[in-house]
């Protein structure tokens, strides 16, 4: 069982419309929506969910106003809890009782620990859900975080987690996953133990930018990566110096996808950019389904024995 | 005022529009602008806007190191920590780093004074100027320029984001100062460090599913906040019409829809500014800062969602 995550660093770049056509192309697989914040693998494989978890790894800090005696009594001029949170999250304005704020709170628990009177209790929120769902090309997990809530990562991980039980169980040849955007928390918690990183960017200075980021991440964790350019046709100068800079860094271009208005035409009807089918299916699609084929292929044979040229 | 420009889904078109505000409100020259790049993962304003920066400095957060001669072992360090980056292994104290918060709580709960804090490097914030036409920086026609750089391979950004924040400068408080913050896409931690105590956000949003579907979850996030919101509608005309809809149902303002162009895109591509080359969108765009100052203005005090 291989394990592919389609990256990006910046977001907008296709990752999910990538991934969407991968659905329909790979045989035997699981699919995983990694992007716990904003997920939207959804919207193109209309999965029908089969379970439905909480995700609880989170605790805040809760005051019982019962037992705080306030800013004046409680050591001095200012509560104890106020003085210790360097989070910015405990706050007492005058005599009145401190207040926590969940936003900021980060569930460090040193405010439970060092107040007088046990007034504070580190509480289990509900950080949001994941779901083990059906859908026309094979199995998917994908989650939902709740607004604003802490713990991106660590729903990411669980994600993965369940959806490697489920390959596992269903003796599947690939897991493969929408990354989140950016380079931090939720998208390390992505890449760590992933056979091949797909990272999708475009000919833009932002899109360049963010691909060195990444490229840098994956060196850094010792991920395998893999480039694909998409919409490379907006800028071909810019896609050049795109594929000049991964033959310097030693990345393989796994696939070149043109702008093509149907990805988003197949997006509104809610469908992936591409059909499984026939030779007469293939010839009726549009140019980026087209070198999205030749992409998983090319993504295939790396995956198999990294022999992609 | 602090307007924050965020999204929800990422490449939308946050960066476009929170540096072509700063510079249409910078190139009519009535109002001091900052703009602070707090997108620390992936900071990408800095190659539109060309800063001169002047400084540089280290983003650091206080993790623990332990005096051997002192530590026990009795393990309460480990007992403490809520983020695993304190273990307990035969009869010593063992420090992860990456894992660290920097919440004191071992240091401030060791029995034996055993654990000390020291700063570890996350990431770097810098600060430098705009030049109004490529001009040597002239404080009064400039922009002023804040970023951060979270360290490769730090999970942690929400720091690195407060400090690019802390930045904000003399423009935050006055009536005719302009703090605009790019943020970062997403919903959780890092972004809500860069929106929260904006005094409004324009959300930018596409009109695909997919932007509609990330648009309702940060509008979520955004009223949660308290802070008032409107709608940029980027690529109009490429989609449908369903953001259009959902904001007339949910009484959210969309305050300017910039039309799908492949000419913006080209400008974009390579990091050119959209108002230079298409002075008119530098009107649209100052036609909505005037909207948000009306806004901001007339909400009562206590006002957290815009209704």
């Amino acid at each position: 069982m291989k394990e592919l995550l389609v990256i990006s660093g910046k977001g907008g770049t296709g990752k999910t419309s990538i991934v969407g056509a991968f659905a329909v192309l790979a045989d035997s697989k699981v699919l995983a929506d990694c992007d716990v914040d904003a997920a939207d693998l959804h919207l193109l494989l209309s999965p029908t969910v089969k379970t439905t978890n909480e995700f609880r790894a989170f605790r805040q800090a809760v005051l019982d106003q019962s037992k705080c005696i306030g800013p004046g009594q409680c050591s001095g001029v200012s509560a104890v809890c106020t003085e210790v949170c360097r989070f910015g999250a405990v706050s007492a304005s005058g005599a009145g009782l401190p207040e926590i704020d969940s936003v900021y709170c980060e569930g460090c628990g040193v405010c439970a620990r060092a107040c007088p009177h046990g007034a504070i209790s580190m509480e289990e929120v509900l950080s949001g859900h994941w779901f083990v769902s059906d859908t026309a090309y094979g199995p998917m997990v994908h989650a939902r975080l709740g607004v604003a809530q802490e713990n991106s990562g660590k729903l990411v991980t669980q994600v993965r987690r369940e959806a490697r039980s489920i390959a596992e169980e269903r003796g599947l040849d690939y897991i493969i996953t929408d990354g989140p955007p950016g380079i931090g928390c939720p998208v390390i918690s992505s890449m760590s133990g992933v056979d091949l990183a797909l990272i999708v960017t475009e000919p833009t200075v932002a899109g360049t930018h963010d691909l060195q980021r990444m490229v840098e991440l994956a060196h850094h964790f010792g991920v395998k990566a893999a480039v694909c350019i998409n919409k490379y046709d907006l800028d071909e100068a810019g896609a050049k110096q795109v594929e000049e800079y991964c033959s310097r860094e030693g990345m393989k271009v796994a696939g070149k996808v043109p702008f093509d208005e149907e990805v988003v035409g197949a997006l509104v009807r809610g469908v992936p950019v591409l059909t499984r089918g026939d030779g007469d299916a293939c010839r009726a699609e549009g140019k980026a389904a087209q070198a999205i084929r030749r992409l998983w292929e090319n993504i295939e044979i790396e995956l198999a024995d990294g022999s992609l040229r | 005022m602090i307007v924050s420009v965020a999204s929800g889904k990422g490449g939308t078109g946050k960066t476009t529009v929170a540096v072509n505000l700063a510079l249409a409100l910078a190139l009519e020259g009535t109002t001091s602008v900052s703009l602070l790049d707090c997108d620390v993962e992936e900071p990408n304003a800095h190659l539109f806007l060309h800063p001169v920066l002047e400084t540089s400095e280290p983003v650091t957060l206080p993790v623990p190191v332990v005096d051997e001669n002192r530590c026990t072992g009795c393990g309460i360090c480990a007992e403490v920590c809520a983020f695993h980056a304190v273990l307990s292994l035969g009869g010593r104290a063992i420090t992860f780093p990456d894992l660290c918060h920097g919440c004191g709580g071992c240091a401030r709960f060791c029995p034996e004074g055993a654990i000390s804090e020291t700063p570890r490097q996350i990431g770097v914030a810098e600060t430098g100027w705009v030049s109004r036409a490529g001009a040597p920086a002239a404080a009064t026609q400039a922009i002023r320029f804040v970023h951060g750089r979270v360290d490769i391979g730090v999970a942690l950004a929400p720091p690195v984001v407060k400090a690019v924040r802390s930045e904000a400068g003399p423009a935050s408080g006055s009536a005719n100062g302009a703090v605009i913050i790019d943020s970062p896409p997403g919903t959780s931690c890092p972004v809500v460090a860069s929106v929260k105590g904006s005094d409004y956000c324009i959300l930018v949003t596409e009109p695909t599913p997919f932007g509609l579907n990330d648009l309702t979850l940060a509008v979520d996030m955004v009223r949660e906040l308290g802070v008032p919101l409107g709608v940029v509608i980027n690529r109009a005309g490429l989609g449908d019409a369903r953001v259009a809809a959902y904001c007339a149902r949910e009484n959210i303002p969309v305050l300017l829809e910039i039309p799908f162009d492949r000419r913006l895109a080209a400008c974009y591509a390579r990091g050119g500014q959209l108002v230079r080359e298409f002075p008119e969108l530098g009107n649209s765009l100052r036609g909505l800062w005037r909207q948000i100052c009306a806004r901001v203005g007339s909400l009562p005090e206590e006002a957290g969602t815009v209704r």
